[in-house]
C-alpha cells in the first residue's frame, strides 16, 4: 500500500473520525450553494404588483397546495423561446417571494400555470375544475367536485395569515381583520378560481420584451 | 467456553417483513395512480382516491416505507456481521422499528386527506417529520453504538455508506422540513420562493443521493461480495469512490432547476458537478460488477446474484443518463416531461429495487435459519417479471418523454408553435397504458417474493429459530478502545 494509506487507515479504524469527516464532506456542497442564496434572498424585492395573497387567494393557494396540483402543473416558465411563446414571459424570482411552499413543480402532465390568470373565464375554470372532460374532452385531469361543497373557514385563514406575518409577509392588521368579510359565503372552488385567475396577473416583469434564450439545439 | 453472544436478527426479520408488505402497498398505489393517468374516470370524484392526492403515497410508500425498511433491516444485519458483535441498544433498535412503521402509517394515512406540505418527497406534515427525526436519531445511535463495540478493528466499506446515509439524510430531513405550524394539519415552511426551491431540490436530489444511492451502495458492498463469494474487486477503488461520491453529490441538486428563476451560477455549478458525479457512480458500479469476475457462472444458478448484477447495470445506466440530463441543452428537452419519470424508475426499479430484492434473497434464508430460499423457481419467476416490467415501464416513459419534449418545442415555418399542449397529451396517452402494464408485472413479482418469503419463514413463524452465535475473533492487542468482552 502507498504511504498515504496510513491516513485513510486511521479514518477507517475510528468510527467517530469517519462520522465527523463524512458530515463535513456532505455539508460543503449544500453550504456553498444555499448560503449565498440566503444572502441574495434578502435582496430580492417583490416584483411590482406582487403583494402578499389576500385572504381569498391565500385560501385558494392552500387548496392548490393541499390537492397536490404541483404534481402535474408547473409554475415556472423557463427562459427558453418555445416556453415564452407558449406561456408568456419567463418567470423571475421576485414573483414567488410570498410562495410558501414554492410551487414551481417538476412535471407537466398538464400545462404550466404561472401566467394562467385571465386566460380563461371564471365560468370555464369552474366547469373545468368540477369535471375537466366537460370542457376538454381529451383531458386526463381528475375532477375536483368536492371543492364547491366545502365552505371556507375564516378563523383558520386568519390564523394562517398571522403565521405568515410572523414569517415576514407584510400583512397589516386590517388585512387579517377583513378576512371574514372577504370570505363570507365563499366556498373552496371560489377561492381556488380566485387564486388561479390571479396567477401571473399584474406581475409580468417590466422587461417583458427581453428576448429569451432558445436553449440551443439538442 | 463463554456464554454465547448471539446476533440480534429479530429486528432484522421484522424489517424484512415490513419491507415486503410496504413494497406491495407502495407499488399498488403506484399502479393505481398510473391507471388514473391513462383512464381518468378511475378517480371517481373521491378526494382520497384522486391522482394528485395519492401520488405522494406512492413515492413515500416505495422510497421511505419499502426502501427505508429494507435499508434499516440490512443495515442492522450488516453492521453486526462485519463487526462480529451483537447490535447495541437492543430496546432502541426495537423502537426504531416500531417508530419507523408508525411514521410510515401516519404519513400514508394523512397524505390522501390533503394533509401535506406539497414539497416533493417531503410531503408529510410537521408532526410526522418530528417523529421521523426522532426515529432517525435513534437509528443513528444504534448504528454508531454498534460500530463502537465492534470486534473487527477495520470498519468495512459497507458501513461507511450506511453511516453517510444516516448522517446526510438526518441533516437533509431536518433542514428541508423547518416550518411553523398553523394547526395540527397545516404548516408553512420558513423558506419561500427561490430559496425554498433551492433547499427543496438540495433535499430532493440528495434524498436520491443518500437514501436511494449511498444506503443501497452499503447493501451492495456487503451482499455482492457475499453472493459472488469473492472479495471486493478493489478495496482502494472503493475508498476513492466513497469520498468522491459523498462530497460531489451535494453540489448537484440545482440541476433540477435548469433555466428557472434560480441564479445562473447555481445552475452551472449544478451541471458541472453532475458531470463529475458520473465518475464515482461508475466507479462503484464497476467495482461491484468486477467483483463477479471469475464467478459469473453463479448467474446460472443463483437468482439473487442475477438481481444484483442487473441492479449494477441499471445503476451504471441510470447514473449516466442522470449526468446527461443535467447538461443544460439536454435538460431543456427532458425537463417537465415523462423522461424524468423514466429516469427515476430506471434508477428505482432497476437499481434500488433490484439490489434490495437481491439482498433480501441473500439475507432472508440466513436471518430465518434456512439453508436457502423456499423456492428457487419463485425467485426466477420474480426476476423475469421484474425485469420485463421495468423495461416495459421505462421504455414507455422514455418514448413519452421524448415525444413531449419534441412536440413542446416544435416550431412551424412561420415561427409559431406547431402543437398545442393537448396534442402532446393525446400523443402519449397510449404509452401511459403501457406503463401501467409494466407496473402490473412488477407488482405481481412482489407477490411472488412475499409468497416465497412466507414459506421461507416457516420456522420463524413457528418460533423454532435458534439465534446465531457471534464468532468472537482473537482480540487485537493494539485496539483502542479495547473491544468489549464477550457477553451472554
Amino acid at each position: 500500500m502507498a504511504r498515504g494509506y496510513k491516513y485513510f487507515e486511521a479514518i477507517e479504524k475510528h468510527a467517530g473520525l469517519l462520522a465527523v469527516l463524512t458530515a463535513i464532506m456532505v455539508s460543503i456542497g449544500g453550504l456553498a450553494e444555499i448560503t449565498p442564496m440566503f444572502m441574495e434572498a434578502n435582496k430580492v424585492q417583490p416584483a411590482a404588483g406582487v403583494l402578499p395573497y389576500d385572504a381569498l387567494r391565500l385560501a385558494g393557494r392552500d387548496i392548490y397546495v393541499r390537492e397536490g396540483c404541483y404534481l402535474c402543473h408547473s409554475q415556472m416558465i423557463r427562459a427558453l423561446r418555445f416556453e415564452t411563446q407558449r406561456y408568456g414571459h419567463y418567470s423571475v424570482a421576485s414573483e414567488s417571494v410570498y410562495d410558501r411552499p414554492f410551487q414551481w413543480g417538476s412535471k407537466r402532465t398538464g400545462p404550466d400555470l404561472a401566467r394562467v390568470g385571465g386566460k380563461y373565464s371564471d365560468v370555464w375554470q369552474r366547469l373545468h375544475l368540477q369535471d375537466p372532460r366537460k370542457v376538454v374532452p381529451d383531458s386526463n385531469m381528475p375532477g375536483y367536485p368536492w371543492l364547491e361543497k366545502t365552505p371556507l373557514d375564516a378563523a383558520d385563514i386568519q390564523a394562517r395569515m398571522r403565521v405568515l406575518r410572523m414569517l415576514g409577509d407584510p400583512y397589516v392588521d386590517a388585512d387579517i381583520a377583513g378576512a371574514p368579510a372577504a370570505l363570507a359565503g365563499k366556498n373552496e372552488l371560489d377561492a381556488l378560481v380566485a387564486y388561479l385567475q390571479g396567477l401571473g396577473v399584474k406581475n409580468e416583469p417590466a422587461a417583458a420584451a427581453a428576448p429569451a434564450g432558445d436553449g440551443g439545439t439538442p | 467456553m463463554q456464554a454465547a453472544e448471539t446476533y440480534n436478527d429479530h429486528v432484522v426479520r421484522l424489517f424484512l417483513l415490513a419491507s415486503a408488505v410496504w413494497g406491495i402497498i407502495g407499488m399498488l398505489v403506484g399502479m393505481y395512480a398510473a391507471a388514473e393517468l391513462a383512464w381518468p374516470a378511475l378517480n371517481f370524484g373521491i378526494p382520497w382516491l384522486t391522482f394528485s392526492r395519492i401520488r405522494p403515497d406512492h413515492t413515500f410508500g416505495v422510497i421511505f416505507a419499502f426502501g427505508g425498511s429494507a435499508l434499516m433491516g440490512t443495515c442492522y444485519y450488516v453492521v453486526q456481521r462485519t463487526g462480529h458483535t451483537r447490535l447495541a441498544l437492543g430496546r432502541v433498535a426495537s423502537f426504531t422499528f416500531w417508530g419507523w412503521q408508525l411514521a410510515c402509517v401516519l404519513a400514508m394515512a394523512t397524505m390522501p386527506f390533503g394533509i401535506t406540505q406539497s414539497k416533493e418527497y417531503a410531503e408529510p406534515e410537521w408532526f410526522v417529520d418530528i417523529l421521523v427525526a426522532i426515529v432517525w436519531v435513534a437509528f443513528g445511535s444504534v448504528f454508531f453504538a454498534t460500530l463502537a463495540r465492534r470486534r473487527i478493528r477495520h470498519i468495512y466499506v459497507a458501513n461507511w455508506y450506511y453511516g453517510a446515509f444516516i448522517i446526510a439524510v438526518g441533516l437533509l430531513h431536518i433542514v428541508n422540513n423547518l416550518a411553523i405550524p398553523v394547526s395540527l394539519w397545516k404548516s408553512y415552511p420558513i423558506y419561500s420562493g427561490a430559496v425554498d426551491a433551492m433547499v427543496q431540490w438540495w433535499y430532493g436530489h440528495n434524498a436520491v443521493a443518500f437514501f436511494l444511492t449511498a444506503g443501497f451502495l452499503g447493501m451492495m458492498y456487503y451482499f455482492v461480495p457475499r453472493q459472488a463469494q469473492q472479495p471486493l474487486w478493489s478495496y482502494r477503488f472503493s475508498i476513492v469512490n466513497f469520498w468522491a461520491l459523498i462530497s460531489v453529490y451535494m453540489w448537484a441538486g440545482s440541476h433540477h432547476l435548469m433555466y428557472t428563476a434560480l441564479p445562473d451560477w447555481v445552475q452551472s455549478v449544478g451541471m458541472a458537478f453532475s458531470l463529475i458525479l458520473l465518475m464515482p457512480s461508475w466507479g462503484s458500479a464497476a467495482n461491484g460488477l468486477l467483483t463477479f469476475n471469475g464467478s459469473w457462472a453463479r448467474l446460472k444458478t443463483d437468482p439473487a446474484a442475477k438481481f444484483m448484477v442487473l441492479a449494477l447495470v441499471f445503476y451504471a445506466a441510470a447514473t449516466f443518463e442522470g449526468s446527461m440530463m443535467a447538461i443544460k441543452t439536454v435538460n431543456s428537452l427532458s425537463h417537465y416531461t415523462d423522461w424524468t419519470i423514466a429516469h427515476v424508475h430506471s434508477g428505482s426499479l432497476g437499481w434500488v429495487a433490484m439490489i434490495t430484492i437481491g439482498s433480501l434473497y441473500a439475507m432472508a434464508p440466513r436471518a430465518l435459519g434456512q439453508p436457502a430460499m423456499y423456492s428457487r423457481k419463485g425467485m426466477e419467476v420474480h426476476f423475469w417479471l421484474h425485469l420485463s416490467g421495468t423495461l416495459l415501464y421505462v421504455i414507455a416513459m422514455w418514448w413519452a418523454g421524448v415525444t413531449e419534449g419534441v412536440m413542446w418545442r416544435a416550431t412551424s415555418a412561420d415561427g409559431s408553435l406547431t402543437y398545442s399542449f393537448l396534442d402532446s397529451l393525446i400523443a402519449v396517452k397510449p404509452l401511459y397504458a403501457l406503463r401501467w402494464l409494466g407496473g402490473v408485472l412488477i407488482w405481481l413479482g412482489m407477490w411472488v417474493m412475499a409468497w416465497n418469503l412466507w414459506y421461507t419463514a416457516a420456522d420463524a413463524r413457528a418460533h423454532l429459530i435458534t439465534p446465531i452465535p457471534v464468532p468472537i475473533p482473537e482480540p487485537d492487542v493494539d485496539q483502542i478502545p479495547a473491544p468489549l468482552p464477550a457477553q451472554g
